[in-house]
């Protein structure tokens, strides 16, 4: 069977469309997750701050998402416009 | 060269032997040790009750072990077992099998060491609430085995039901890709929630009355850091019993490939954090038992920010299974 250009080429991006978005996924996950615990911790000790530390985890959150989305757009760049 | 696809299926079935109980032994002997470690450490502490000590490290550690014994199993019933020579699928579903067996027992077996070696060291902490700490090590060791669970189940449908009288393309990439689906997002699930349970009973060692608070706290935060194996399992089901039109060139193939390794590396970050932010919040609980409600609220919020990255990977793999 013989693989085509254009068919190979469709096929490596739709392999490097999953990859990419698997990878991508790890780092912000790993990294919110410790976020959050970190959160937890200073809720623990100071209640009182909840509105502000939890302001904070979301914001510090939503910044260490950005890769996470690079890693979304890309593959979705990769599925259907490449 | 002719084909022999009997000597594919040998082939495949070892290759699937070696990755699954190469893999598996991993992580649950990286627990076993962790126990052993904080046991001996914990007997240093308190020699006079090395005897329930030493006896909770075993029975921890034979709880760790169960995801090891699941990917022997699987290991053997591949070395053992006389396929037919019939289906062309059967390599492809047999390494599979291998590949969701292996990584699905890694997480498991790693993420089984955490409450044991906390459990052990509770109990030179805090003697008095020794039977409490068995109980809640095996309630968190236990949790923490879903994911090898899910992972056998997969592992018994491809070796076992392998799709008959379907045609060859694209089914040998959606075996294939199950198993890497299950198999991968079940690494994250097992460790975080192992992480969860470890603190669990850190903290009813530390504040014997939070015992229930953190009981809670720590099913609340296991329960949302299996959702990545969840996530995976349900991609896996439906790479296994999607009917697909047979394909005449290698686009849909590798397609549904990548959705099973996309579902499966995605799973592996979110549940991680979901056990690191889930372990932090349970510590607290049990430290600061009157915010318990605020701070597991806290936790479940971080929880679903954190799961964002697993709910891409999972739209991914469904548009890569049901767009293309």
């Amino acid at each position: 069977m013989a693989i085509e250009g254009a068919e190979l080429i469709r096929a490596a991006a739709l392999l490097g469309a999953g990859i990419a978005m698997g990878l991508g996924a790890i780092g912000p996950g790993i990294g919110e997750g410790f976020t959050g615990g970190k959160a937890c911790e200073a809720i623990g000790k100071n209640p009182e701050e909840a509105n502000l530390l939890t302001r904070t985890m979301l914001i510090g959150q939503a910044v260490s998402e950005s890769t996470g989305i690079y890693s979304l757009v890309i593959a979705l760049l990769l599925i259907f416009v490449v | 060269m002719s084909f022999d696809l009997g000597g594919y299926i040998s082939g495949a079935a070892y290759l699937g032997a070696g990755i699954s109980i190469g893999f598996g032994a991993i992580g649950a002997a990286l627990g076993m040790g962790y126990t052993a470690g904080f046991a001996d450490r914990a007997i240093s502490d308190r020699p006079d009750r090395s005897g329930d000590i030493f006896k909770n490290m075993l029975i921890g550690q034979a709880m760790t072990e169960t995801a090891a014994i699941f990917a022997l199993v699987v290991a053997i019933l591949l070395l053992f077992l006389k396929f037919g020579t019939d289906n062309m699928l059967t390599p492809y579903a047999l390494l599979g099998a291998g590949i969701c067996m292996g990584f699905g027992a890694l997480g498991s077996g790693l993420g089984s060491g955490f409450p044991s070696a906390y459990a052990c060291q509770g109990m030179a902490r805090q003697p008095a609430v020794t039977s409490r700490l068995t109980t809640d090590m095996l309630i968190g060791a236990a949790v923490c085995q879903t994911p090898a669970i899910f992972a056998l189940v997969v592992s018994f449908i491809l070796i076992f039901a392998i799709p008959q009288g379907v045609s060859f393309s694209p089914y040998w990439a959606a075996l294939l890709g199950a198993g890497f689906s299950t198999g991968l997002a079940g690494i994250g699930s097992g460790i975080g929630g192992g992480m969860a349970g470890g603190a669990s009973c850190e903290g009813i060692a530390r504040q014997p009355d939070s015992g229930r608070a953190a009981t809670i706290t720590m099913l609340l935060g296991q329960a949302v850091a299996q959702t990545p194996a969840i996530f995976g399992l349900l991609v896996s089901f439906v790479l296994l019993f999607g009917s697909y039109p047979p394909a005449e060139d290698i686009i849909m193939p590798i397609s549904l490939l990548s959705a099973g390794i996309c579902m499966g590396l995605g799973g592996i970050g979110p549940g991680i954090g979901n056990g690191l932010t889930a372990k932090e919040a349970v510590s607290w609980v049990s430290r600061n038992i009157y915010e318990a409600g605020l701070i597991t609220r806290t936790m479940l919020i971080a929880q679903a920010v954190s799961q964002s990255t697993a709910i891409y990977s999972l739209v991914v793999a469904l548009v890569l299974i049901f767009v293309i």
